[in-house]
């Protein structure tokens, strides 16, 4: 990636304490314009206090961070006005109306009425909001609640959104609605911090992933960079009996055994064509097979190794 | 856009809101109309002949609706600030003020949207129980200048108690908390020349109702009403309105702000 390209999101040693908690430690963050970062981490890792920060709502302790070039504590308003944020938690007028918490954004953004009439009516088409527009918002199930809150984050045309935790709770289906329309929103050229605890989530849509953990970042890359971290890919083969393991086990030599499983773990990119030949090898010996498992290296295991493993700072991935 | 005009649209804007909410929502300012229809009933009705009789040796129910009025407009204007200090606690812990905080806007507008919504909330309620007092035997002499004079008195010291509500909302850790800090300011018209002059009290309580800030509002609001004697009481109401007002208004924002640093 060239240096040419502008940072959306920048960010140098962001610390923040509740008490004698630390929770961030020393946060660097460089987002690109125009792409999608993932910032992954389990319960209490620190990815809303970040994502807090970032968009004004608190006060770092420590660090510098710049959106879009201004910086955030001293040109706070500047942030603001580019800024598109939707929270955790719903950030919906439960007394109003859909429409009329659109509206609502639209005045708050300063839209002249024809202009914000339009854009409001766009964006009930756009999220699928138009039967229920006139319902207060208390009455919406999770996943309409969701919509109309990324709704309301857009009504300004935000160039740099956070989302926090996007998809928290949206069955399948909504789920990849979302990603859809965080797709379409980047390929329109904002740029997008989200936060999740899906890995699958960060794989499918994230241009660079970060791990956060206890306030730290324990590693950051592109998904196929972090997925390279930790040991490849691997096809298990399931034995009927220690003959057949044995036999197996002879064939291929750079397999792994595990006797009381009677199965044998053979290095494999999970390919057809590499499935295909390992069968033939197989046929060819005459062993018989009794079940096969193809495994491929998601950040699932990336997660769980790092974070398995006591000293962090190993397992930095820059 | 400069500041003043993003102050007055932003503060617009958030107005809006809150006149949503109360109309969606009407029976909060049914509550603030009731309270003080009571308590006028009941002083008129129940007390009335008695303590009409106490203001002079003429005196009688009639007169009583007459001195009693104002108080218990100061009794509308102080149960509408409980009705802010709920709803005030109510939005905080809502979601949409963290989005509120995101934006670029004029940062105060979510409180000086409550402080229109509840002054116009305050003013229809106050309309409501003068006409009530007027059913009930009130007959006020003013001019229509007078008459004037009466609705701005009671507009400063609407604004004064809205802006010392929405501070008491803000402080509260819950709404329990933010229905309750109000409460006394029910009390202050009775402990003032409200229901009874004050020379008629005990020396410790008649010093507390002589120099607390309702007295001379009711004082002022009498003289406009009756053209009884004013006095400095003109002057000390004004003097304890704009302070009320500016002090709640900082106390007010330095709460609102403070969350930040937290
Ligand atoms: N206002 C606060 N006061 C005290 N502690 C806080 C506060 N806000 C957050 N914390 C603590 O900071 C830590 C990180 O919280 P944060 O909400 O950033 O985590 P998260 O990664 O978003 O977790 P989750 O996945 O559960 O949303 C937690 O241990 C939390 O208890
Ligand atoms: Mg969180």
């Amino acid at each position: 990636m060239t240096r040419s390209v502008r940072s959306a999101i920048s960010a140098t040693g962001l610390r923040k304490s509740y008490g004698d908690k630390v929770v961030l430690d020393g946060i660097d963050l460089e987002i690109v314009e125009g792409t999608i970062f993932a910032l992954l981490g389990p319960n209490g890792a620190g990815k809303t206090t970040t994502v807090r920060i970032l968009s004004t709502l608190i006060n770092a302790d420590g660090g510098d961070a710049r959106i879009a070039g201004h910086d955030l504590s001293r040109q706070a308003d500047a942030v603001r006005a580019l800024i598109g944020v939707t929270g955790q938690f719903s950030a919906v007028d439960n007394l109003l109306t859909g429409r009329e918490n659109l509206r609502l954004m639209a005045d708050l953004c300063h839209l002249d009425r024809a202009a914000g009439h339009r854009r409001v009516d766009h964006l009930l088409v756009q999220f699928d909001l138009v039967d229920v527009a006139g319902k207060p918002a208390s009455t919406y199930s999770g996943g309409l609640r969701r919509r109309l809150d990324l709704a309301m984050t857009l009504v300004g045309e935000p160039r740099v959104i956070f989302l926090d935790e996007p998809t928290a709770g949206l069955d399948p289906r909504s789920r990849r609605a979302m990603w859809q329309i965080i797709r379409d929103l980047v390929a329109g050229g904002v740029t997008i911090l989200l936060t999740t605890q899906y890995l699958e989530e960060a794989d499918q849509l994230a241009d660079r992933v970060a791990f956060l953990d206890h306030g730290r970042l324990i590693a950051e890359g592109t998904p196929r960079e972090l997925k390279r971290l930790i040991p490849g890919g691997h096809v298990v083969l399931q034995f009927a009996d220690q003959a057949g393991l044995d036999a197996a086990a002879r064939t291929l030599t750079a397999s792994t055994r595990d006797d009381a499983a009677l199965t044998l773990q053979v290095p494999s990119d999970g390919g057809v064509g590499s499935l295909r030949s390992l069968l033939d090898q197989l046929d060819r010996a005459s062993i018989s097979v009794a079940g096969l498992a193809v495994h491929t290296p998601d950040l699932d295991d990336v997660f769980l190794t790092l974070t398995g493993q006591p000293d962090h700072e190993r397992a930095m991935a820059r | 856009m400069s500041t003043l005009t993003l102050a007055v649209r932003d503060s617009g804007t958030m107005l809006r809101r809150n006149l949503l909410h109360m109309r969606r929502y009407p029976s909060l300012t049914l509550m603030l109309i009731g309270v003080p229809v009571i308590i006028l009933l009941l002083f008129v009705y129940v007390f009335g002949g008695t303590l009409g009789a106490g203001l002079g040796p003429s005196g009688d129910r009639g007169d009583y609706a007459n001195y009693v009025t104002p108080g218990i407009l100061l009794i509308t204007v102080a149960s509408a600030a409980q009705g802010t200090a709920i709803s005030v606690a109510m939005d905080m812990t809502e979601g949409i003020i963290a989005r509120f905080r995101t934006m670029a806007i004029f940062r105060p507008s979510v409180l000086t949207g409550h402080v229109l919504g509840s002054v116009i909330q305050t003013m229809v309620s106050i309309a409501a129980v003068t006409g009530a007092a007027l059913l009930v035997g009130f007959r006020p002499t003013a001019t229509p200048l007078e008459w004037l004079a009466v609705f701005g008195v009671l507009t400063m010291i609407t604004v004064a108690v809205t802006w010392l509500s929405v501070a008491l909302g803000l402080v509260s850790e819950s709404v329990e908390t933010a229905s309750n800090l109000p409460m006394p300011l029910v009390l202050l018209p009775f402990l003032g020349s409200g229901f009874v002059p004050t020379d008629s009290m005990p020396t410790a309580v008649r010093w507390f109702a002589d120099y607390q800030p309702f007295t001379p509002v009711m004082e002022t609001l009498r003289g406009l009403l009756f053209g009884t004697g004013i006095g400095a009481n003109a002057i000390l109401a004004v003097a304890w309105c704009a302070v009320i007002t500016v002090l709640c208004f900082l106390w007010a924002k330095a709460l609102y702000n403070r969350s930040r640093a937290a």
